[in-house]
């Protein structure tokens, strides 16, 4: 793109919805320009787990998980070495006999899908994962899942769509995104289409988007090659990750083997506004979580801990299309944002749908579930 | 699992200035504990592997230590602290066993750590730091008959190459990278130290023979499974020598970590004190190499002030801030006789390692990043060691500051992070 | 001061209860402690406690620095590589 050039997109943020959206809508041939504060990849898409999962939660879920899975699935052989791409898989841990009765359930709803998917009774959870407490019922293995390191991802991404001419501007403060036009500190840039994929700081620039951080903490460890293998997720984190009551923080049982042999050990989430101090309390909490399921945890050297907010939306789907604000009713930019938990392994089908609708095709499934200005339960909290 | 105590003064560090600050302030009646991760008193400097084998100094202050009443807590690694009076320490042992302090102050003397700067073929095995040598005799290396080349910056390669000297390693090269000028004013300058003069003649005697070379660095490192042989130039011809162990290390850094943790104002890479070694935070003190580079005897004078400060009695001993300005002076000197010059910046190569943790490249930093960037694109930085060995590397390689400090500020087990205690019903 | 052996990688060494287990490892010749992420052989760099290059398995624990475990009669040292 000739720099001066109006460019046909703005995209702004550079985290991995962003650069998602960037290489798909160059793809189709725009010319875009990708504006972040920071640097690319350096906000939320830096604190999360990568973690591409499909999740069951609700249909719409369904759709955009397996359907996003399934392009990552696609990049494997080209993504570069330092993406980390690891296609390790999930088990989902049932640890209760009504966990258990649930791991049917779930398998129907996968295989429905199309999504395979492995029981596994209390023994074949014990041999898949030996480091697993004895005496937990079993499991559901998804073996397309994967791990990804985040931020090397969106750089990747990026790289793809400026190989096609896109423009990345980095350290560009945004102050506000509108339909046509983004305010920086001493300059406005115009093009036809602006996306805000601008994650938990999205309302900043298009106030009144249904966005609230929700806030995470994660450990690391040193490296234990072998100590697990999946990604291992209680099925209790749906309990945790629906929990809606202000200020009660809830943590589920979430270890992550990275292909450095070193562990992510989470989840926490709660909502305490942009306080990023990790808070001890709660690091306790899903300390002891882990233990409780992997004692050995206990022992592993923890080398970080860091936190991050996840961009939440009250009825934890992300908004992905034209913006409309409920005050002036005039059309906003559109909208690629509010990912929570599902950020990384969404960005893909994000990318991909919100190009289309930008360019009028079809989008490959049904967008009508993140329609930005759908109505919501009351409440983020 | 952790244990608790109270002090009314908790001092994390028990070298010069932490034992200092220590005696002091219990000798002024307050109730301390004194915290160190060595399994005893003495920091780097005053480590020995027999009582009878330290300094006279070290002897009496540690003594006066004893006698003072203050506590010491061995084996203990600080891996959390707040600045309204908590910290956390892990005890020895593989089980997570914490201790938690209680404090109504804090002094921070946790000192300096060397600087490393890469070049080819400085991760073979025995290539070492030159305060690493020391450390390594003083922890029950036998050194005799080992050809060793020393090299680096800073006034440590003398006493370190006189210790190894003395424990038999044939010395085959001392290269001090600071030109000869810079050096001689230092060395002149001490002359209005006699104390240090007789200490740099006395190391200098202790291997005489062999010359202590100016203006003369390590370019690379070569070996098979261990280094073999050390190549050094003075900027005009290169030349080789071989060698069992080389020990390169160029001058001290201060460890920040705790004092930033807790929010204490730095500058120019110091913890910033006013004249009674208070920091920017009320109730936290700092002395010794924390607050600049300077060696034992400033460490101790600081560590003294910052003591009877905690304590509460600031004028307990008025010779004290003559003799502390004195020694500031030395340290001003110090900093400027053995500034790096820039040929140690191109030492590396593309493929030369520059974070040791993760085994990241040269070539796989991009100048233009900073660090958090750097740290996040190519993972230096993020291994067990926490950008402690390639900070300083980074830092003066592309001016890149050091990265915000976080909680653990050592690596600890996550059973450490989980600090309730597992209390027995008692009902 | 009391001598005894410990054992590194299955084979005894001579230690002292002074001796911290890197200086007993080097006095016995042994430069390799671990293998680093990209297969180099790695021994001790700072001795201090700092750059945890000396990394070795100490008793069954992983990841324990050798310059900062003082030897004890019969301890099991576990280099890797």
């Amino acid at each position: 793109m000739r720099s001066g050039a109006t460019p046909d997109v703005i995209v702004v943020g550079a985290g991995i919805v962003g650069a998602a959206c960037a290489d798909a809508l160059t793809r189709r041939g725009l010319h875009v320009l990708v504006l972040d504060s920071r640097f690319a990849g350096g906000g939320v898409t830096a604190a999360g787990m990568g973690h591409i999962v499909v999740m069951d939660d609700s249909e719409a879920q369904f759709q955009l998980t397996s359907y996003s899975r399934r392009l990552w699935s696609d990049l494997a052989g080209e993504l570069s070495r330092d993406c980390e791409d690891d296609p390790c898989g999930t088990v989902w841990i049932a640890e209760t006999e009504e966990e258990w009765e649930a791991v049917r359930a779930k398998r129907a709803a996968y295989e429905s899908h199309g999504v395979p998917v492995e029981v596994l009774d209390g023994r074949a959870l014990a041999e898949a994962e030996p480091n697993l407490r004895p005496g937990l019922a079993g499991g559901l293995r998804v073996p397309g899942d994967r791990v990804i390191y985040p931020p090397n991802a969106a750089r990747w991404l990026l790289q793809r769509a400026v190989a096609r001419g896109a423009r990345l501007r980095e350290g560009c403060e945004v102050r506000a995104a509108g339909a046509t036009e983004v305010e920086l500190s001493n300059e406005r840039i115009t093009a036809a289409h602006v996306v805000n994929a601008a994650g938990p700081e999205a309302p900043r620039l298009t106030p009144g988007i249904p966005i609230e951080p929700r806030k995470g903490h994660l450990v690391i460890t040193d490296r234990y090659p072998g100590f697990c293998r999946h990604q291992l997720v209680e099925l209790g984190y749906l309990k945790s990750a629906h929990t809606l009551s202000a200020g009660a923080p809830s943590v589920a049982f979430n270890v992550q083997p990275r292909a450095t042999g070193q562990f992510l050990l989470g989840s926490s989430r709660e909502f305490v506004g942009w306080n990023a101090a990790p808070n001890p309390d709660v690091l306790e909490k899903m300390v002891r979580r882990g233990v409780e399921f992997m004692p050995a945890l206990a022992g592993l050297s923890a080398i970080r801990v860091w936190t991050g907010f996840r961009p939440a939306t009250p009825d934890k789907l992300p908004l992905i299309g034209r913006w409309t604000s409920s005050e002036t009713h005039l059309p906003g930019p559109w909208i690629a944002a509010g990912h929570e938990g599902l950020g990384i392994t969404t960005a893909t089908g994000t990318g991909e749908i919100l190009a289309s609708l930008i360019t009028g095709e079809t989008p490959a499934i049904d967008p009508a579930p993140f329609e930005p200005n759908r109505a919501m339960p009351g409440g983020v909290h | 699992m952790a244990d608790r105590l109270d002090a009314q003064i908790a001092v994390v560090g028990a070298g010069p200035a932490g034992i200092a600050a220590a005696t002091r302030a219990a000798e002024a009646g307050s109730d301390v504990l004194v915290i160190d991760e060595a399994p005893g008193p003495g920091g780097q400097i005053w480590k020995h592997r027999r009582p009878e084998h330290a300094p006279r100094a070290a002897r009496k202050w540690l003594e006066r230590f004893v006698r003072s009443g203050a506590r010491l807590v061995r084996g203990a690694q600080v891996i959390a602290a707040t600045s309204d009076g908590e910290l956390r320490a892990e005890l020895p042992g593989a089980g997570g066993h914490m201790l938690d302090v209680r404090w109504g102050r804090l002094i921070l003397a946790t000192g300096a750590r060397e600087r490393f700067l890469p070049f080819p073929g400085w991760t073979l095995p025995n290539v070492i730091g030159v305060g690493a040598a020391q450390a390594l005799l003083k922890a029950g290396v036998s050194f005799q008959g080992r050809r060793v080349a020393i090299a680096g910056s800073g006034p440590l390669l003398l006493p370190a190459a006189a210790a190894l000297a003395a424990g038999g390693a044939r010395v085959g090269l001392v290269a001090e990278q600071a030109p000869f000028p810079s050096v001689a004013r230092f060395a002149g300058g001490l002359l209005r130290q006699p104390g240090k003069l007789l200490q740099a003649a006395m190391y200098r005697g202790r291997f005489a023979g062999t010359r202590y070379r100016t203006g003369t660095w390590i370019t690379s490192a070569r070996g098979d499974d261990r280094v073999r042989e050390a190549v050094y130039t003075d900027g005009n011809r290169s030349r080789t020598v071989a060698c069992d162990v080389l020990c390169c290390g160029y001058g001290l850094v201060p460890n920040l970590d705790l004092p930033m943790l807790l929010g204490c104002a730095t500058s120019a890479g110091k913890v910033v004190v006013d004249e009674r070694q208070q920091t920017s935070q009320d109730s936290i003190y700092c002395a010794g190499e924390l607050t600049g580079i300077g060696g034992v005897d400033l460490a101790l004078v600081e560590g003294e002030i910052a003591g009877l400060a905690a304590a509460g009695k600031s004028h307990g001993d008025r010779s004290l801030p003559a003799r502390r300005s004195r020694q500031a002076e030395f340290a001003a000197r110090l900093e400027a006789a053995f500034a790096l010059r820039d040929e140690l910046k191109s030492l590396a190569r593309p493929d030369t390692i520059v974070c040791r943790c993760e085994d990241v490249i040269l070539a796989r930093l991009d100048p233009r990043w900073r660090r958090r960037q750097a740290k996040l694109y190519s993972r230096a930085g993020m291994g067990p060691c926490q950008g402690r060995v390639c900070g300083p590397a980074l830092e003066f390689l592309f001016g890149w500051e050091s990265d915000t400090v976080r909680v653990p500020v050592r690596p600890t087990p996550l059973a450490g992070l989980a600090h309730k205690e597992e209390r027995a019903d008692t009902t | 001061m009391k001598r005894f052996s410990i054992f590194v990688d299955g084979q005894p060494i001579d230690a002292d209860e002074a001796a911290t287990v890197a200086a007993a490892m080097w006095n016995a010749g042994l430069s390799h402690f671990r293998t680093s992420v990209a297969g180099e052989r790695r021994g001790p760099l700072c001795a201090m406690g700092i750059c945890f290059e000396c990394r070795v398995t100490i008793d069954g624990v992983p990841h324990r620095r050798a310059c900062m475990e003082t030897c004890a009669p019969g301890m099991r040292v576990e280099t890797h590589g």
